[in-house]
């Protein structure tokens, strides 16, 4: 198939989006035979959602809610990938201590995370940290077990080669094992920036006062299906925007990786 | 049975050789696995400026003897001394050269180059300044802020050569560095080698599992009999004059007679190697 351009993309992309709110509106707004096929009750209409959106900007209350679920996910992220890449190197260095904590960290992995929720707000209260934690058992993970697989398949010939120019154990780390971890713990960025956020927003809807995820539980609470839907609008958003950050910083950080085929 | 050529090198007041392998012997598994001896008791000696090519079957033990000698690999049993001291550990004099790519994919190729140096403690900005005319003199200098992936096969060898000889190695140890290269690119490679080797000459153990680059470059060469128990079958020295071009001395009648003595004992390892009958 050859690739289309750019724009075109773009037009194709944008009707789809037409599409669906165009479906949507119909169905919420004209009665086809007398009755709604999606009533406004359950669905709400997209000139409402984009009028409570307008509503939530204009009258700024929205920002609170966005920088705290913005902190959430910046330290749930940070504090999670420190100790990924502390653990991971700590794990893939030291063979033994790796095996005596498999199970553990299988045990621990295999643990759905919602169920910690309600833990961490007896532990930590109902601010952010509550909501930091369960962000950092989901980041932490996904970085300790690439950081893990990037200290443990750093290439034999290239480590070899490094020993033989005569690096000591501290140069090897440093231009060996740690760009070879970087570089698996940024290919897992997307994904671990994203459960960064998963945690701050499922730990807000369980029990908060500030925040999208509390957002979306008041407007839910109240039957309010056009302030779900717009709460929801405004996390896709933000997930996007976010998402457009961890690829400009992996541009920067991993010039040196061949392109996937694909972008070339 | 090929009587191995024994120069006498214990004299008194010889110098000791760059490297010497005497009985050494490979073997791999033991404890529960049954043990393969890949290289039967074997000694090879090395002279201080000899370039030595070791030619024989792909996958026959050549690179294993190799690895002892740069102290990747300990002897099942032997001993390798390089200059007379016995090795313990890596091989500090010596340079190896791999046949896979041994750069690090996260460094430019003047950084590539550069770190063989700043490991030993140079300054970096001494360091990056004789990375510069080490990438110039394999050819690359346009090429310094490129990275690995950005680089042809050839390019990437080149890097690789400069990474190496920057370092001034006694002993360079080069295992079918040019083997994933096409012809006319070995061939290039080979002059550049020798071009660069005829300054300063040092020892080089090079492993080949192609006849003519051996002869094209060496001062001696050794070929081995196919594993396991490999060993070697026969020891000849290379009398064509330096300066040497690869591509042209191929044209030599020297050459030829050469290459036709080696290939005839060469022949029938091949043949093994493959699980053939000797033709």
């Amino acid at each position: 198939m050859t690739p289309i351009s750019r724009p075109k993309l773009l037009a194709w992309q944008v009707l789809v989006a037409a599409i669906v709110l165009l479906i949507w509106h119909i169905g919420s707004t004209v009665p086809i035979g007398g009755t709604y096929l999606l009533p406004k009750f359950f669905f709400s209409t997209p000139g409402e959602v984009i009028a409570r959106i307008w509503k939530l900007f204009a009258g700024g209350q929205i920002w609170k809610h966005l920088s705290i679920t913005l902190s959430e996910t910046v330290l749930a992220f940070l504090i999670g990938s420190v100790g990924g890449v502390l653990f991971g190197f700590w794990f893939a260095r030291k063979p033994t201590v790796a095996a005596v904590f498999d199970p553990y960290v299988k045990m621990a992995n295999a643990l759905p995370r919602v169920v910690l929720a309600p833990i961490f707000m007896l532990w930590l209260g109902l601010g952010i940290w509550s909501k930091v934690a369960l962000g950092v058992t989901l980041v932490f993970f996904i970085v300790f077990f690439n950081v893990y697989q990037g200290v443990k398949e750093v290439s034999s010939v290239v480590l070899a080669n490094a020993r033989l120019m005569g690096m000591n154990e501290r140069q090897l780390f440093r231009h060996v094992y740690w760009p070879s971890a970087l570089s698996w713990m940024f290919s897992s960025l997307h994904t671990s920036v994203g459960f960064a956020l998963v945690g701050a927003v499922v730990g807000e809807y369980l029990g908060s006062a500030a925040g999208l995820g509390y957002l979306i539980h008041e407007a839910e609470g109240v039957f309010d299906v056009t302030g779900v839907f717009a709460g929801m609008v405004i996390l896709a958003a933000f997930v996007l925007f976010i998402d457009w950050l961890v690829t400009l910083i992996e541009n920067r950080l991993l010039v040196w990786r061949p392109q996937p085929a694909s972008q070339a | 049975m090929v009587v191995l050529r024994v120069i006498e090198r214990d004299a008194p007041g010889a110098k000791p050789p760059a490297v010497a392998l005497e009985g050494v012997s490979i073997a791999y598994g033991g404890g529960s696995q049954p043990v393969y001896e890949a290289v039967a008791p074997t000694t090879l000696r090395v002279a201080e400026s000899e370039f030595v090519a070791i030619v024989g079957p792909t996958g026959c033990g050549k690179s294993t003897l190799l690895n002892a000698a740069a102290g990747l690999l300990k002897p099942a049993s032997g001993a390798v001394s390089i200059f007379g001291e016995p090795l313990a550990g890596l091989n500090g004099k010596a340079g190896y050269l791999f046949q896979q790519d041994a750069l690090m994919p996260w460094k430019t190729a003047l950084e590539n180059v550069a770190i063989a140096l700043e490991v030993g403690g140079v300054a970096s900005s001494d360091a990056r300044k004789q990375a510069k005319e080490w990438l110039g003199r394999v050819g690359l200098a346009a090429f310094a802020d490129r990275y690995p992936h950005q680089l042809s096969g050839g390019q990437r060898k080149r890097v690789g050569l400069a990474q190496v000889l920057i370092r001034h190695p006694k002993i360079l140890l080069m295992d079918e560095p040019f083997g994933p290269l096409d012809a006319q690119t070995r061939q290039i490679m080979g002059t550049l080698l020798l071009e660069l080797w005829a300054a300063d000459r040092k020892a080089v153990l090079f492993v080949t599992h192609d006849l003519e680059e051996a002869i094209a470059l060496a001062d001696r060469v050794v070929i081995m009999s196919c594993g396991p128990k490999a060993r070697i079958i026969g020891d000849h020295t290379i009398d064509l004059p330096r300066p040497r071009d690869v591509s042209e001395v191929r044209l030599d009648p020297r050459f030829h007679a050469l290459h036709k003595a080696i290939w005839s004992e060469l022949r029938d390892e091949v043949v093994k190697a493959y699980g053939g009958a000797p033709a």
